[in-house]
């Protein structure tokens, strides 16, 4: 037994060993094209771009289709002859829902498949990962989900909204036409939610809105008695959701059977889309308020486009939502700021990324070639009968980013 | 008083959905000393269940009810597939079976996001749980009061099977002494096998029960298998009165801290507790008295 145990130690040990000279090895010769230039085969008549999203793991429920809309993008640029003459090439990862996997297959995508741009990215921690792994590099990436603001990499194109574009033109809606004069906060424990909080909370102070209160639970959790009776109890004129994922199932499924209604007490959340709207049950969700850049019942044709042909590519029974679109207008983006530098090198595109729109199923969309956020239009939503969105309020014309919240002289960080 | 009563009742109500999760894995694990990982995705088999069931009958108001049956035969299934293919082979090693079932567990999470898709699905709560009750001024949820119900029956079962049945008898003196029981003619085989059924049926049936108050997703039995386990071991291996002291205790002071502080302080200070405690009665609440050698 105890040979037999000791000898498996040393097979064990040996394999081991073996991986980390072959790691070693690679890392030696990674290291070597990350010193030179980039190593971004242009030659031929395609290239290559990287697609990096969770399709496996806690995750994957939300970047699958963000994966769909991205890879919808490809194939409608590749029928139109390309970007530059050349067709895109697909190498897909999968994130795995671990912000370290994202960090190590985003450096498989640039050292060993030498991808001319990255895309891809869900949770703010996933991001963050990456961001070390992108600027030492020196390559791109293009991030297309709403996220707490406060960031701005040289190599990173964030192409979803950042607070300034959503949650603050949520709280004027609510100031402005639900004349609220108190309201409660409810927020996953992470730092979208505590951020956005910290927003909200110096926002209310500026403008004579009262916090009755601040509640976190855990990622994940789906005991929300004791929340929503704090909630119930304070009774504020509106709640301000920032929880994430199956949390809202719970919380609106407590909510409603407590009695409480859209009508008497509106929840405005951040994080439901079309997507998680059957999930939550239509039943509970119907006339509560939402937040983002774009709605499948925009009525552009530019979306009626895009929604058909999603539905086509994915049947019937599928709906399109913010990040989804952000991610298909982040390809068409890049496209057309290639297209402006005439190369598709890093830096050229980073040059030429000042000024490039878009004609998005949202709205025409304008890259900030400083911050390297997009102008974006707000839109507040009101869920209907059918699971849909419908826009009840919106900021009219696209809001200028503003991630460190520059122009705010109430924000002090 | 008003805000005592909803905090005793948020906790009651919190503690009979640990208790639900956790009755299957006191039979499984308790009685038979099988670590199994994949409770957790008999309890999501039985969500898909009432999902699927949901599809099937027309009405909503009698969903539920053919779905708790069926969660429970469902699950009972599963487990004795993957009692009789693998853990079988496994019962001396119980650590082997810990990194089997998670396994296995991991390949039930795939299935079932491959047949039913990532995204979670809703089932429909029938329209007569549908709203609240107003007790003492404290609005009651339907929904809430029939999980508590619905765990008070199903501990009555299964210790009515335990005490007074042909098969209860048997599971007991396979608990009792496994080479005793074989020697006065108990099938020691045929009995784990229906205690796995049970255990693993109950577990299906939880996840009917919890389709009323969360998602139906893919990755619902992992949130609760840490926490089963928990109930588990704090109530003392093997004993059923435990784990029901254990699951209304820890429900009890998850509520009134999370209503006193917020909520991941709450869940912070139990597993404190949780520890402070086991550091002074490792054996959990109540402990099993075996008369077997070992």
């Amino acid at each position: 037994m105890r040979t037999k145990f000791s000898s498996r130690i040393l097979a064990a040990s040996s394999v081991l060993a073996l991986g980390l000279t072959a790691t070693a090895c690679g890392g030696a010769k990674t290291g070597d094209s990350a010193t030179g230039e980039s190593c971004v085969d242009t030659s031929g008549d395609t290239v290559k771009i990287g697609f990096l999203n969770s399709l496996s793991g806690t995750m994957a429920i939300s970047e699958t289709t963000v994966f769909k809309s991205l890879s919808m993008a490809a194939e409608e640029i590749n029928a139109d002859g390309g970007v530059l003459g050349k067709k895109l090439e697909i190498v897909s990862e999968d994130g795995q829902s671990e912000p370290t996997v994202f960090a190590e297959k985003a450096t498989k995508l640039i050292q060993d498949d030498c991808v001319a741009a990255v895309f891809g990215g869900w949770t703010s921690s996933s991001r963050k990962a990456m961001l070390p792994v992108f600027e030492g590099n020196d390559a791109l990436l293009f991030y297309p989900v709403q996220y707490e603001g406060l960031e701005s990499s040289h190599n990173i194109f964030y192409t979803g909204a950042t607070t300034n574009q959503q949650i603050i033109p949520a709280l004027d809606f609510l100031k402005q036409e639900k004349k609220i004069e108190s309201i409660f906060l409810v927020g996953s424990d992470y730092v979208f939610p505590r951020t956005a909080n910290k927003i909200i909370k110096q926002y209310a102070a500026a403008n004579g809105i009262e916090v009755l209160g601040e509640e976190y639970q855990p990622l994940g959790s789906t005991d929300f008695g004791t929340v929503v009776d704090k909630v119930k109890a304070a009774g504020a004129d509106a709640v301000f959701n920032t929880l994430n994922g199956d949390s809202n199932v719970a919380f609106f499924k407590e909510y409603k059977g407590k009695g409480l209604t859209a009508s008497a007490m509106p929840v405005l959340s951040v994080s439901i889309a079309e997507e998680e709207v059957p999930g939550v049950g239509v039943g509970n969700l119907e006339g509560q308020y939402t937040a983002w850049n774009y709605y499948q019942t925009i009525d552009s044709p530019a979306n009626k486009e895009f929604v058909t042909a999603f539905k086509a590519a994915n049947g019937a029974k599928a709906v399109t939502s913010d990040p989804m679109e952000a991610a298909y207008t982040s390809l068409y983006l890049w496209k057309g700021m290639v297209e402006k530098a005439d190369s598709f090198a890093v830096e050229d595109v980073i040059d030429a990324a000042d000024g490039v729109t878009y004609d998005a199923p949202e709205g025409t969309v304008e890259v900030d070639g400083e911050n390297h956020h997009i102008a974006k239009t707000a839109l507040i939503g009101q869920v209907n009968s059918e699971g849909l969105i419908d826009t009840v309020w919106s900021s009219d014309k696209p809001i200028e980013p503003d991630p460190y919240l520059k122009s705010y002289d109430w924000w002090k960080n | 008083m008003d805000a005592l009563l909803a905090q005793v009742f948020t906790g009651v109500s919190a503690g009979a959905v640990l208790l639900l999760i956790a009755l299957g894995l006191t039979l499984t694990f308790g009685q038979m000393g099988v670590i199994n990982m994949a409770h957790g995705e008999f309890i999501m088999a039985g969500a898909y269940t009432a999902y699927v069931v949901s599809l099937v009958v027309a009405s909503t108001e009698l969903s539920l009810l053919i779905a708790l049956p069926a969660g429970f035969v469902i699950g009972g299934l599963l487990g004795l597939a993957l009692e009789a293919s693998v853990l079988r082979w496994m019962y001396a090693r119980p650590l082997d079976t810990l990194l089997v079932t998670y396994g296995v567990g991991l390949v039930l999470q795939q299935v079932a996001r491959d047949v039913f898709g990532a995204p979670a699905k809703e089932v429909p709560a029938p329209g007569w749980l549908d709203g609240s009750i107003p007790i003492l001024g404290y609005d009651f949820p339907l929904t809430r009061l029939f999980i508590i119900v619905l765990a008070g029956l199903c501990v009555a079962a299964l210790l009515a099977v335990l005490r007074f049945t042909a098969l209860g008898r048997q599971i007991r003196a396979t608990v009792g002494n496994r080479d005793l029981a074989e020697t006065i003619g108990i099938s020691t085989r045929r009995t784990d096998r229906a205690t796995f059924f049970i255990g693993s049926g109950l577990a299906g049936v939880a996840g009917v029960a919890l389709t009323l108050l969360g998602s139906t997703g893919p990755n619902l039995g992992t949130s609760y298998i840490v926490q089963a386990f928990l109930v588990v071991v704090v109530g003392g291996i093997g004993h059923l009165k435990g784990t029901i002291v254990a699951a209304l205790g820890i429900g009890l002071l998850q509520a009134f801290f999370a209503h006193a502080l917020t909520g991941s302080v709450a869940q912070v200070i139990v597993f404190l507790a949780i520890v402070a405690f086991l550091q002074v009665r490792p054996q959990g609440i109540l402990s099993v008295r075996t008369r077997s050698l070992a």
